[in-house]
């Protein structure tokens, strides 16, 4: 699989834009909590607890907030300064999950935007990377 | 000029398992780790190897004939050595094909206990002559020795020469201020250096400000580099700033570049080079695919007709894209002058 580059076209993003951004946020944290459930991701939560994060796809003007307790993530509030907040285009999230393009290298290409606690970026960063998808179904779809 | 030198081991870097799986998938003689502390140089919150992933990631290596070298490369803090040992001790147990170390302390420690166990001299400590090489051979039988990156070709050639400790060169990746060993910059604005504590810029430390214009990277508060909009930002590193010296904002230290050796492979085989490094263990799985797959068809070509051999577009676009800084050089390989 080969992500295209694509920019999702402004027309569509809104009216992504407009929408709750409620339904994939809580897709997300549902996400999250059955791959930390099956071990497939192996958190220590007591390094993300009491953190709020932001997920912002920037050519979708969606905007995910979710927060994480010493078991859980949930959705979150998105009034509140997240202390992550990580922004990029939808194009360049795919291809960072699937292990297309290294963080850093979006990172110095400016694709990718990181604000807040670096630290807490870095430990999201590596867990990503951690994940031996080998493991499961999803691994078809990995690059590497 | 010897016609059929081996190629090079290439050694690739690991900070997770699926990275160890990434070097050995696509070309790795050997991959290199640390543990989670800071008894290596690349201490990162998050990465690096537990006790259950180093063993599965040995496992996986020494299953497709690939060998595995554990990084102890920071200097044992006075007080409480103990961690440097247990990691001495743990890589031991573990099985790994070598250990990097750069304090000869470690070294003592190391052959002293394990005598069968082979030892490699990090770059980190900082031997750049053939003595200092022989003497650590002579002293704890260290078998290679990784040259700092501050060597041309011709100075490499001569500590070859000159030991039949196996050298290992640098081939790819984010160029170090070239002090290697030696470096306390980042001490300066943060009280923890790569020797002492595993990491140049610790994270903690680290905040990126987005203004209107440019990007900030601010090191303890300190503000080391602004990148305009579409600039290519490089890692928040106090020697790869941009400081004001007398009236003119520049990188007074070294600019955010990433070296490539692929256009003197062939010079590189020649010499009699044992192996070629890849840096990156904070990198991700993806840059270590990329990497490794790329050195890997570039060796392999330069093997196969070292006079033929030329570097390929596409090595070239491959790595440039992952490069700090998006420049690529040749270092101090290539310095001219004597």
């Amino acid at each position: 699989m080969h992500i295209p580059d694509l920019t999702l076209p402004t027309t569509l993003a809104n009216i992504l834009g407009k929408l709750p951004s409620t339904p994939p946020c809580w897709a997300l944290v549902t996400t999250l909590n059955q791959l930390k459930k099956r071990e497939i991701l192996q958190v220590d939560m007591s390094l993300l607890s009491g953190h709020s994060f932001e997920v912002h796809i920037l050519d979708a003007d969606m905007r995910l907030h979710f927060v994480a307790d010493d078991d859980h993530f949930s959705v979150g509030n998105n009034t509140t300064v997240p202390d992550l907040h990580l922004a990029a285009n939808l194009a360049d999230f795919a291809r960072m999950m699937l292990r297309e393009e290294d963080p850093d290298t979006l990172f110095f290409n400016r694709k990718l935007v990181i604000e807040g606690d670096t630290e807490l970026g870095l430990i999201v960063k590596n867990l990503l990377d951690s994940v031996d998808w080998s493991a499961t179904p999803l691994q078809r779809f990995m690059a590497v | 000029m010897p016609a059929t030198r081996p190629l090079p081991e290439l050694v690739c870097p690991a900070g997770s398992l699926p990275a160890l799986k990434a070097a050995v998938d696509n070309g790795a003689d050997t991959v290199y780790l640390g543990l989670k502390n800071d008894t290596n140089a690349r201490n990162f919150a998050g990465l690096n190897f537990d006790d259950r992933t180093a063993r599965d990631g040995i496992h996986y290596a020494h299953q497709h004939g690939r060998k595995v070298l554990l990084a102890i490369n920071t200097y044992a803090q006075g007080g409480d050595i103990s961690r440097w040992h247990r990691a001495i001790d743990e890589g031991a147990a573990l099985g790994v094909d070598a250990i990097i170390l750069a304090d000869i302390g470690l070294m003592k420690y190391a052959r002293d206990r394990y005598p069968d166990l082979r030892l490699h001299m990090s770059v980190q400590s900082s031997a750049t002559n053939y003595e200092a090489i022989n003497l650590a051979q002579d002293m704890f039988d260290i078998r290679r020795a990784v040259l700092p990156r501050v060597l041309t070709l011709d100075q490499v050639k001569q500590v070859i020469d000159h030991t039949n400790v196996e050298i290992e060169v640098f081939g790819f990746g984010s160029l170090c201020v070239m002090v290697e060993g030696r470096c306390l910059l980042s001490s300066y604005a943060t009280g923890e250096s790569p020797n002492s504590h595993g990491v140049c810029s610790p994270a903690k430390f680290v905040r990126w400000e987005h203004g209107q214009q440019a990007l900030g990277a601010r090191l303890n508060g300190i503000l080391i580099d602004e990148y305009q909009q579409g600039e290519a930002a490089g890692y928040p590193t106090l020697c790869k700033g941009r400081f004001e010296v007398e009236g003119d904002t520049y990188y007074a230290l070294e600019e955010p570049t990433s070296l490539n050796v692929m256009s003197m492979l062939p010079q590189i085989i020649d010499i009699g080079v044992a192996a070629i490094k890849v840096e990156g263990r904070q990198r991700s799985p993806a840059y270590v695919a990329q990497v490794t797959r790329t050195l890997r068809e570039a060796l392999d070509a330069a093997g196969r007709d070292k006079q033929r051999f030329a570097v390929k577009p596409a090595w070239t676009q491959a790595l440039s894209k992952l490069a700090e800084g998006q420049q690529q050089t040749l270092g101090a390989y290539n310095r001219p002058w004597k």
